[in-house]
């Protein structure tokens, strides 16, 4: 299939909406070339994801000319101007993937169960543990009262003790859990802990529910093995969850391969390209209810991936709950006007209410823009927690280890190496600017060092995921030419000595070089607490040389000259003195005068440099 | 004529409406098809499985978790006592055997020889769904629930807390824009449902609330008023289950903000008359808003079947539902065609409103709603 692909149609059907691309191969590459949308279909009165699909592909045909649909039947393979090689898809409807996870001890095959599950696309609703600090009764009547989808149970590493995840299994037993759709069914049970208590678990849940063995996750201490019960997931989540939802078994004799949970596709695309161009990768997507953070990062020469999803962080639905988890005094501080406090407060609250209305005026936008920013930083917070090395591993250590305090556990997250920085969601996609797209992800991730910085323009990354298990050159193609726009990239130096800088003292000096500048070059000394703009147009490169003060990093160590290749984009170059973490003035008017300073700066809301 | 979908809130003086009364687990359905229920009748029930109380038996007697099944005197499935003695040691001397006491009435649901543990349960908690409206059954789901049809008034709120209550509609305020504070809280109004035009305050809820009455409705709140009555900041608009001993219904939204007068005449119109309501709020895919159905006595014939929401077109009232224009009610002039850019800088899908004063404006079709009928 793979060698004859030349048309592939994709659908992503997400919560509120349906979203169809088809990709054609142009000569030796592949382009994405039309798209249409719909409104899903899963609830009444149609109740048939089905009919969406078909709409969104309809949409897709009347733009294209290409006949797709034979009736209700996609027409496979292509022939001319009719048909495509292969369907396929992803989805997140009916609230996406909601799962219970259970560990023995809760930082380690707590964390672990939970990793397998985020990965796999899943929402973790709650992590049990032998040791969370809640009395039996308490574990059993939050597993009745949450009723997920799914329970992944690990705990012990093989040949380990066997009693404290049987313990767990006999909780879940007693909850007598019920899968939130399909009432006559049972809930969908992974096993995948200690294996030698598997013939114990089987007798203790067995019966009460639809239970799979898998390896273990965690078979010793020192390695997790997430990849065989991540794809019990997936099979389970097509079988029992998907099965469940109106039209899915229909739509999933129309796929050419399994239809995936949308972040676990998500995720797929990341790893290809961090795989493929040998870099590190951050990726957010910030949606109205939850925001997903995606890293692809070198762990001992190897790329580790984790997702993770907040699922109160998030710009409509959830937006009065990112005011009260980053408290009033942080969404402020972005604002750059004086507002009443109440103001804001009715403002978002009525943003909650009516999710789907959009800022009129400048303030609101501003207002969405400072909301934006603490929900990004919320969940990266939480995605560094998680995206750790292995917690309870005796690691050799160095006399440098012992100096540093390094310790088992350690974030996997360093923004020095961060290569690439990629975001997406309504408020990241369709920004008025794309500067202030670049604005609101550098100030939330305060990216160190030189990193670059894209969008996902129509949130393409889905179909992209599952695309790249069918064909990766595909995936890859359309990723870079058509699914991303390079907004540029950052260079922002960081003092790591003792004490401070002050303002107006010499942070960096730079060069960079490139035919797009006047005379081929631009050079200056960046100050403490300077923003600055430089264009350089998308598909253009400079060369970048950087000395930075003498206890100031821009990637290759204090106070040593970095030289490097940078891209430009549709914002251009951002050279950032602010610092890190970025200082506020205190001052209320002060601080919007900072503010306004800043925004100028990279032309965030119009103004003139 | 250019045409255009906004779903709005739904307001209306006669209509035909069906609520589903579902149980959350299977059970038994009380009523038939044709049936005439009472709002208060129940008309399914079910058993809710007991809570579970474990008892770690063999750290207590010291013995071994594979042991355990010889020191038990009771086995799965029995029914225990509270204080019944369901395992003991049997020591030469009988001085010194101990025992393990039933700390609920209920049965033995598990006895583990891998962790030690024996697990009760108490009875099962019965939960019984009322009618909610009265009206006539028109479907029974075996098992699961029934639905219920009535005619008559119906409003949605955009915004509610506490669950599904009823009782007698009380005007409280002359006007839309008059709001509800603490001193027009009738003295006397148990199982009332009063309703306001403007802001509603803390202070009044609480008066409300003291006063006996199970509902309270008005054009507004602030979000610090509603703070203070929840004790705590609400993050997602999901609600119902809050116990606040009331339900609290806004039309409008968040802030200081008159009722839509059409919404205020059609409740003026119910004063007097028993309704039902519930605050709950759902803000998702499926979004659900709290709404107060008042049933009538005119023959379900002469009832419009509503809910057919067709679009919006020229001449339609409306509500904006964000600033700069918030809250204010007015028609659609004109549905704009081509994109516009906006204040804000976003190119988007606009249509031009005059407002009741005569003003008007374009605004994003987005950030507007159809007062529907």
């Amino acid at each position: 299939m793979t060698s004859d692909l030349n048309v592939v149609i994709a659908t992503d059907c997400g919560s509120t909406t349906t979203k169809a691309i088809l990709i054609e191969r142009k000569g030796d590459t592949y382009r994405q070339t039309f798209r249409g949308e719909a409104p899903t279909t899963v609830e009444a009165p149609f109740e048939d994801v089905t009919r969406g699909v078909l709409n969104a592909i309809q949409e897709i045909e009347e733009l294209s000319g290409r006949r797709i649909l034979d009736g209700e039947r996609i027409i496979t393979p292509a022939n001319g101007e009719v048909g495509v090689d292969v369907y396929i898809s992803t989805s997140s409807a009916g609230g996406g993937l909601q799962m219970m996870v259970a560990g023995v001890v809760q930082s380690m095959t707590g964390e672990s169960a939970q990793r397998c599950a985020l990965g796999a696309g899943a929402i973790v609703m709650d992590v049990l543990a032998a040791n969370d600090g809640r009395l039996p009764h308490e574990k059993i009547e939050r597993i009745r009262q949450l009723r997920p989808d799914m329970v992944l149970l690990s705990g012990g590493t093989d040949g380990g003790t066997v009693s404290h995840v049987v313990e767990m299994a006999e909780f879940i037993s007693a909850a007598d859990p019920r899968p939130r759709f399909g009432s006559g069914f049972q809930l969908p049970v992974i096993y995948a802990g200690n294996k030698d208590a598997a013939e114990k678990i089987e007798a203790t849940l067995g019966e009460k529910t639809a239970l799979t063995l898998t390896e273990n996750l965690r078979p010793v201490l020192e390695r997790e093995n997430l990849g065989p019960a991540r794809h019990v997931i997936h099979d389970m989540f097509l079988e029992h969850v998907m099965a469940q939802a109106p039209g899915f078994r229909k739509l999933m004799s129309w796929t050419g391969v399994p239809i995936l949970p949308t972040p676990a596709a998500v995720g797929q695309i990341m790893q290809t390209i961090a795989r493929r161009q040998d870099i590190n990768v951050l990726g957010v997507d910030i949606g109205g209810a939850t925001t997903d953070v995606f890293s692809v990062f070198a762990s001992d020469g190897e790329p580790v991936f984790n997702r993770t999803v907040s699922a109160n962080l998030g710009m409509s639905y959830s937006i009065s709950n990112v005011l009260s988890e980053a408290g009033l005094e942080d969404v402020m501080r972005w604002i750059p006007f004086e507002l009443n406090e109440a103001d804001l407060r009715d403002r978002i609250k009525n943003k909650m209410i009516r999710p789907t209305t959009i800022p009129h005026t400048l303030e609101e936008l501003q207002i969405e823009h400072g909301v934006a920013r603490e929900a990004l930083r919320l969940a990266y917070i939480q995605h560094r927690e998680l995206a750790v090395g292995l917690k309870g591993v005796q690691a050799e250590r160095t006399l440098s280890d012992v100096f540093a305090q390094s310790e088992s556990g350690e974030s996997l997250i360093d923004m020095m190496a961060l290569d690439l920085l990629v975001g997406s969601g309504g408020v990241l996609s369709h920004a008025p600017r794309r500067s202030q797209t670049a604005a609101v992800m550098v100030d939330a991730y305060q990216p160190e060092g030189v990193t670059r910085l894209a969008v996902d323009s129509i949130f393409m990354m889905p179909h992209l995921g599952v695309l790249a298990s069918v064909n990766e050159k595909a995936a890859t193609d359309v990723f870079e030419r058509d699914c991303i726009v390079h907004l540029g990239t950052c260079i922002a130096p960081v003092y790591v000595g003792k004490g401070g800088m002050k303002p107006g003292e010499v942070c960096a000096t730079y060069e960079l070089t490139s035919a797009e500048f006047t005379d081929g070059s631009e050079s200056g000394q960046l100050m403490v607490g300077d923003l600055r703009l430089l264009p350089l147009p998308e598909e253009s490169e400079a060369q970048l040389s950087i000395t930075p003060g003498r206890d100031v990093d821009v990637g290759s160590g204090p106070g040593q000259v970095h030289k490097t290749t940078i891209h430009g984009g549709i914002v251009g170059v951002i050279l950032d003195g602010r610092g890190r973490p970025l200082q506020f003035a205190a001052e209320p008017a002060a601080r919007v005068e900072q503010l306004a300073r800043w925004y100028k700066a990279l032309h965030v809301y119009g103004e003139e440099a | 004529m250019a045409h255009a979908y906004t779903p709005g809130l739904r307001v209306t003086a006669l209509t035909t409406l069906r609520r589903t009364r579902r149980l959350p687990l299977k059970g038994e359905v009380l009523v038939a098809a044709g049936d005439q229920v009472r709002r208060d009748q129940i008309v399914a029930r079910t058993d809710l499985p007991g809570d579970i109380v474990t008892l770690n038996i063999v750290n207590r007697l010291g013995i071994s978790a594979e042991e355990i099944a010889q020191y038990m005197l009771k086995a799965e499935g029995d029914e225990v006592r509270l204080g019944e003695v369901i395992a003991e040691t049997r020591p030469l001397i009988k001085w010194f055997k101990t025992q393990i006491t039933s700390e609920i009435d209920g049965t033995i649901e598990n006895v583990s020889s891998v962790t030690g543990q024996v697990m009760l349960r108490k009875p099962p908690a019965p939960v019984e769904v009322p009618a909610y409206i009265d009206g006539v059954v028109v479907e029974v789901m075996p098992e699961e629930g029934v639905v219920v049809e009535t005619v008559g008034a119906f409003i949605q709120g955009i915004f509610g807390v506490g669950g599904e209550q009823w009782g007698t509609l009380q005007m409280i305020t002359d006007s839309p824009e008059q709001g509800i504070t603490p001193e027009i809280i009738p003295d006397q109004c148990s199982g009332k449902i009063l309703v306001g035009g403007g802001r509603m305050t803390h202070r009044a809820i609480e008066a409300a609330r003291q006063a006996g009455a199970v509902g309270l409705i008005a054009g507004g709140i602030a979000d610090g008023d509603l703070r203070q009555l929840l004790g705590y900041d609400l993050g997602v608009a999901i609600t119902g289950t809050e116990d606040i001993g009331l339900s609290v219904i806004v039309t409008e939204g968040f802030g200081e903000i008159s009722m839509a007068r059409k919404t205020f005449a059609t409740l003026s119109e119910c004063d007097g008359k028993d309704a039902s309501i519930s605050g709950a709020t759902q803000i998702r895919a499926g979004v659900q808003r709290p709404e107060i159905i008042v049933p009538s006595t005119e023959p379900a014939a002469t009832a419009a079947a509503g809910g057919h929401i067709s679009g919006m077109d020229e001449g339609d009232p409306l509500r904006v539902i964000r600033a700069p224009y918030f809250g204010r009610i007015g028609r659609v002039v004109e549905l704009i065609s081509e994109l516009r850019q906006v204040e804000s800088g976003a190119t988007v899908r606009v249509l031009e409103v005059e407002f009741e004063d005569g003003e008007r404006a374009v605004v994003p079709r987005a950030n507007v709603e159809l007062i529907e009928s």
